[in-house]
């Protein structure tokens, strides 16, 4: 069982603030139960003085999750909005006596629903001083916007940091590679401005994609290599004909939409989707047919309908 | 109050007669077994009888079919690492989607390290193999398929002797990881077509640390672990005397109760399920209902998450278990759940309640007074939660 502080269990067993906000005019809405954790966060903001009167929370989630939204509407109470946003996940982390490090993506969900239900309230005026980017996790919904201040807030340096904090990278693993390069860039920003020690930002060259490439290229398979692009695609829908029949025994199907170098597009139906499951299934295509081609490739799903 | 441990699937209580049993062999007679003196004759003698008390509850015929181990994890790692081995030309494996990381893992790990292909079969809605899939993933490149008895989670039961002929029939052998099954089903070894199959004795009132794999004869077995001459060199290791001696009476006991986990414990268990059932309503049970360990429920609420659902137990005193993701700690629910494709609405809210021949009516009495009042507090709390909403899937029953 996880070591909860007792302020964790007190406002996980005694929630504060729980429930329906009837009049509320900023709601922001994070997370989706497929991902295992959802926070409503319902504010009632005084338009005159822009005070957070009230504030209520619904949360689908861990013990600590629960504890994280409770939390935070104990500190945004009677607050004006541009006090509230100088609030961090960190501040919520402390209230409660601190997270364990695997549940500070609990305190980060606070965090995000905090801004989105101000964005809510402030409607088409609000010009977000962030960039959202693009979808990064595809497993837990996560935007490049949400992991940059992650780590810019939590002052976080490693993959796994960013993981406890955000969950990207905790399901299928498949979009290391973009987390990496956005590690690597707000990393060297912050060592740029002062606000990060060099010696331990992120470091590239310690990354785990190089690494996977070399032994890749050390399978005697390596001589095929040279095929051209026309060769490539032939082998790899070979190989998804030959998978989905597996797939067709499982209730789902998969179609191949693109190839882009190693980057395999396709797209799942049926029973592979929804966000964990269909991680299984396309780990299972990547590792088929990696052994098929003899190369290194990351296959990718596009969402349905694309 | 009286704590209500209802997670016996995760471990069970040392039985206290088996405490006994174990006790002298840590003090008086602390022989090494394979000692010229006294000492270890003695102890020689208590190893022996230990033997053959759990041969009677797997019904094997020859002593020399059972290697002790330290777990039921080793059992099974000592049994895949040594078909692909033995079964020359041979190099594949077949298992389930369903089958505890013991195997999971492993299998994992062979195809990453040794680029050994591995056939997952998959199952149904209700835990169920799909046989046909097995049957198409044997093939003659098939060292060996290994399914497990009864699933951890579900507690569904798989048709282990079909399951072992099938492999037969292409030439591989057949292993079993029956850790949740022994003790609570009966067992016939000696007339079954099994070659391999592993326990664990936690998991049946002895204590952590001790486990075995059944061999049958003539199959051939590479040891694990090499050494002195222990078990006839199959598992090198002095032996662990008061831990085989602990599991040899704990064996005695679960014949001695096997009848009444039948019943008793069985009746236990649907009294809740019914109750729960009758009193919550977006609940329904996973597995299959009709062949499953008498011991195991496993009930998912839903639009609630199971880690606030344990963690509110634990507060009225009563332990068991969720394959939520936020209690593993791995982001993701149970992988036996996805397998089954338990909807995400319900798979974070299943809960395990495992019994024994140690719990009674009055601990379901608790369970039936305060589950409605947890389950009701967190669904207030949730945003997803609508009453009478609708669920898109086909549970065991509801
Ligand atoms: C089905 C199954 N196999 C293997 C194991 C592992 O046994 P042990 O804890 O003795 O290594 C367990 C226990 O959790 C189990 O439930
Ligand atoms: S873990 Fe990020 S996309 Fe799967």
């Amino acid at each position: 069982m996880w070591d909860y502080t007792d302020k964790v269990k007190e406002y996980f067993y005694n929630p504060k603030n729980a429930g329906v906000l009837e009049d509320a005019n900023g709601i922001g809405d994070v997370g989706a139960i497929s991902c295992g954790d959802a926070l409503r966060l319902m504010l009632k903001v005084d338009p005159e003085t822009e005070i957070i009167t009230a504030a209520k929370f619904q949360t689908f989630g861990c013990g600590s999750a629960i504890a994280s939204s409770s939390a935070l509407t104990e500190l945004i109470i009677g607050k004006t909005i541009s006090e509230a946003m100088q609030l961090t996940n960190q501040d919520i982390a402390d209230f409660l006596g601190g997270l364990p490090p695997e549940k500070m993506h609990c305190s980060v969900m606070g965090y995000e629903a905090l801004r989105a239900a101000i964005a809510n309230y402030k409607g088409d005026t609000w010009v977000d001083d962030h960039e959202e980017g693009e979808l990064l996790c595809k497993c837990f919904g996560i935007d490049e916007g949400m992991v940059e201040r992650a780590i810019r807030v939590n002052k976080l340096t490693t993959i796994e940091q960013v993981t406890h904090f955000t969950k990207a990278v905790g399901s299928c693993g498949t979009c290391i590679e973009g987390v990496e390069g956005v590690l690597g860039r707000v990393n060297r920003d912050m060592v740029a401005a002062g606000e990060l020690d060099a010696a331990i930002a992120f470091d590239p060259a310690s990354s785990a994609i190089p690494r996977r490439r070399e032994r890749h290229k050390a399978s005697p398979l390596g001589a095929k290599q040279q095929m051209t692009t026309l060769q490539k695609i032939k082998l790899i829908e070979g190989a998804i004909e030959e998978i989905r029949p597996y797939l067709k025994s499982d209730g789902g199907d998969c179609e191949l939409v693109d190839v882009d170098g190693d980057r395999v597009l396709v797209r799942l139906s049926g029973a592979c989707i929804g966000c964990q499951a269909a991680s299984v299934t396309i780990n299972g295509i990547q590792e088929r047919l990696v052994a098929k081609i003899g190369r290194p490739l990351r296959v990718i799903p596009v969402p349905a309908g694309h | 109050m009286r704590p209500v441990y209802l997670d016996n699937n995760a471990t069970t209580r040392v039985d206290p007669k088996v405490v006994e049993a174990m006790l002298p062999f840590f003090t008086e007679q602390f022989g090494n077994a394979s000692s010229m003196h006294a000492f270890g004759s003695e102890v020689g003698t208590a190893l022996k009888r230990a033997r053959q008390q759990l041969q009677a509850l797997l019904g094997t015929e020859f002593d020399h079919e059972i290697v002790y181990t330290g777990s039921g994890t080793e059992a099974d790692n000592t049994a895949i690492l040594s078909a692909l081995e033995t079964q020359t030309g041979r190099d594949e494996i077949v298992t389930s989607t369903v089958e505890h990381p013991a195997i999971l893992a492993l299998c994992q790990w062979l195809q990453k390290s040794r680029g050994i292909k591995v056939s997952y079969v998959p199952v149904d809605s209700r835990g169920r193999l799909d046989i046909e899939a097995y049957r198409k993933a044997l093939g003659p490149k098939t060292a060996i398929a290994s399914i497990m008895w009864a699933n951890n989670e579900t507690g569904t039961i798989f048709p282990v002797e079909t399951l072992a002929d099938l492999a037969h029939e292409a030439g591989a052998l057949f292993h079993t990881d029956a850790v949740q099954a022994v003790g609570k089903v009966p067992m016939d070894l000696k007339t079954s077509e099994i070659d391999m199959l592993s326990l664990s004795g936690h998991k049946l009132h002895a204590p952590k640390g001790v486990g075995a794999l059944y061999v049958r004869r003539g199959v051939r077995l590479r040891p694990l672990l090499r050494g002195g001459h222990q078990e006839r060199g199959r598992r090198a290791s002095t032996e662990n005397a008061p831990g085989i001696i602990g599991l040899g009476a704990a064996a005695d006991l679960a014949i001695q109760h096997m009848q009444d986990e039948q019943t008793r414990v069985a009746a236990l268990r649907d009294r809740l399920e019914k109750g729960l059932l009758q009193r919550i309503g977006n609940a329904f049970v996973t597995g299959d209902a009709d062949n499953r360990l008498p011991n195991t429920a496993n009930i998912a609420f839903e639009f609630i998450e199971g880690e606030g659902i344990l963690l509110l137990l634990n507060k009225e005193g009563i332990a068991c278990s969720s394959g939520s993701a936020c209690t593993s700690g791995s982001l993701e629910p149970s992988h036996v759940l996805r397998a089954m494709k338990v909807p995400y609405t319900a798979a974070h809210g299943a809960i395990r309640f495992s019994f024994s021949r140690e719990n009674d009516d009055a601990d379901v009495d608790r369970v039936l007074d305060v589950m409605p009042k947890i389950v009701e507090k967190l669904r207030a709390l949730s945003p997803f939660w609508k009453s009478g909403a609708k669920t898109d899937f086909e549970p065991t029953y509801a």
